[in-house]
């Protein structure tokens, strides 16, 4: 285990973020502890083939099919299964509906945990100390930012995901929407309305 | 006796700034390798997600609060190559090493797919609940590993020593508490619970507004 000595092992490699990873790079794929090619495959999941379209899908289908949408109230890591989206940080999901009495809004806290087989890597606001500080202690405060204004009569609920638990929020079906199929559905659904800081439908 | 990690609630921090909908861009080549280094050494199996946050968040203040995402990845990932014996520090001092035979648990390119698309499940079985949806219980005052000093935990100091309400039941869940420290997984119940933000913040922005935390059944005690 690292100890809280002053002088942790990291402070050996060069200090500029750029040679300390090529530092690190060098050393594990020399020592045979690293497959240069699976560094390549993990950049191509992320990079192109996961990511929020995975979770709007979900979300479309949802709005679509009322069946569907019991099965990911009920049992989310089930319900997305059927769709083939499961994974790595994104083993046990609940899904949690926004409603005209409460709007849901994901953040962590103590780290940056997120839903990576639904909506891929995290944002950087996902992951900076103003989010994590602040969405917990003044959510509307934090929504103004991203230009969204709820509703007196709706309440805020922020889930702080302390555990492996990951949460999407299924956003409010757009009006106007009722003709779309789940195609065109899937694309009124943003990230940022699955982490809730966004609704869908809109371009932001 | 908290870590720096630990931030919720904290006052100071400037506005959050919004970015483009879509595939986030991974951004620069450094940021790249240190995203595919640390998944691909992770998958050597030699330390579980517990115990990589751990040694994130026992990065000293000074370089928690200094270092971007990435440059905590790495640093954590030094930290535990050391800790764990795959690397040494004549190692990272010369920032090379000589060449070795590939480790037997070597994360190989064609593994990596199926390995994401299963991820590490952390359910396990373990005791029957002893809380139900509805029941109110309170958190443990002051949030603390009880095992090791100034170990590692999931309750944030924020929410340590809150009453509030059961709303979910996950079954049994790896401790992190335990795991992150080679103590076992020691599942126990997990639940999520509600708190209401007039509680935790001593004023809501809005009346009813609340805040949910993923709680283990020995963070809580009935309320």
């Amino acid at each position: 285990m690292p100890h809280d000595h002053p002088d942790h092992p990291h402070s050996l490699l060069p200090s500029d973020p750029a040679l300390r990873v090529k530092a690190l790079e060098t050393i594990l794929v020399r020592k045979g502890l690293v497959d240069p090619a699976a560094m390549e495959e993990i950049l191509d999941t992320y990079e192109r083939k996961v990511g929020p379209h995975l979770g709007a899908k979900v979300v479309a289908r949802a709005w679509s099919d009322p069946a569907f949408r019991d099965r990911l109230l009920a049992d989310a890591t089930a319900a997305i299964a059927e769709l083939g989206i499961s994974g790595r940080q994104g083993e046990h999901v609940v899904a949690v509906e926004n409603t005209p009495n409460t709007h849901n809004m994901v953040v962590c806290t103590l780290c940056s945990c997120y839903p990576w087989p639904l909506l891929g890597i995290p944002p950087a606001w996902y992951k900076s100390d103003a989010y994590r500080a602040r969405a917990v202690r003044e959510p509307r405060k934090v929504l103004a930012e991203f230009g969204v204004t709820l509703p007196d009569g709706q309440k805020v609920r922020v889930w702080d995901s302390t555990s492996e638990v990951r949460y999407l929020v299924v956003p409010m079906r757009p009006k106007g929407s009722e003709g779309l199929d789940e195609a065109a559905l899937a694309d009124l659904v943003t990230r940022d309305s699955m982490i809730g800081t966004g609704l869908a439908g809109a371009s932001r | 006796m908290s870590r720096v990690h630990d931030m919720g609630g904290r006052y100071g921090d400037p506005a959050v700034i919004p970015e483009p909908q879509g595939i986030v861009p991974i951004g620069p080549e450094w940021h790249r390798k240190a995203l595919a280094l640390t998944l691909a050494a992770g998958g050597l199996g030699a330390w579980s997600i517990d115990t990589s946050r751990h040694a994130r968040e026992s990065l000293s203040p000074k370089d928690y609060a200094r270092f971007s995402y990435y440059e905590k990845w790495m640093a954590a990932l030094a930290d535990l190559l050391v800790a764990k014996g795959l690397v040494t520090e004549d190692e990272l001092a010369a920032g090379t090493a000589d060449p070795a035979e590939p480790h037997p648990k070597l994360f190989r390119a064609e593994a990596v797919g199926p390995a994401l698309k299963r991820g590490s499940p952390y359910a396990r079985p373990g005791a029957e609940p002893a809380f139900a949806p509805g029941d109110r219980v309170r958190t443990r005052l002051p949030a603390r590993n009880t095992d090791v000093p100034g170990g590692h935990t999931r309750l944030p100091a924020y929410a340590a020593g809150q009453t509030g309400t059961v709303i979910l039941s996950h079954g049994a869940h790896v401790l992190p508490d335990a795991n992150a420290h080679g103590l076992g997984e020691r599942p126990e119940p997990l639940y999520t619970v509600a708190f209401a933000a007039a509680d935790l913040w001593g004023e809501a922005e809005r009346a009813g507004d609340e805040v949910t935390l993923d709680l283990w059944q020995s963070y809580l005690v009935p309320a």
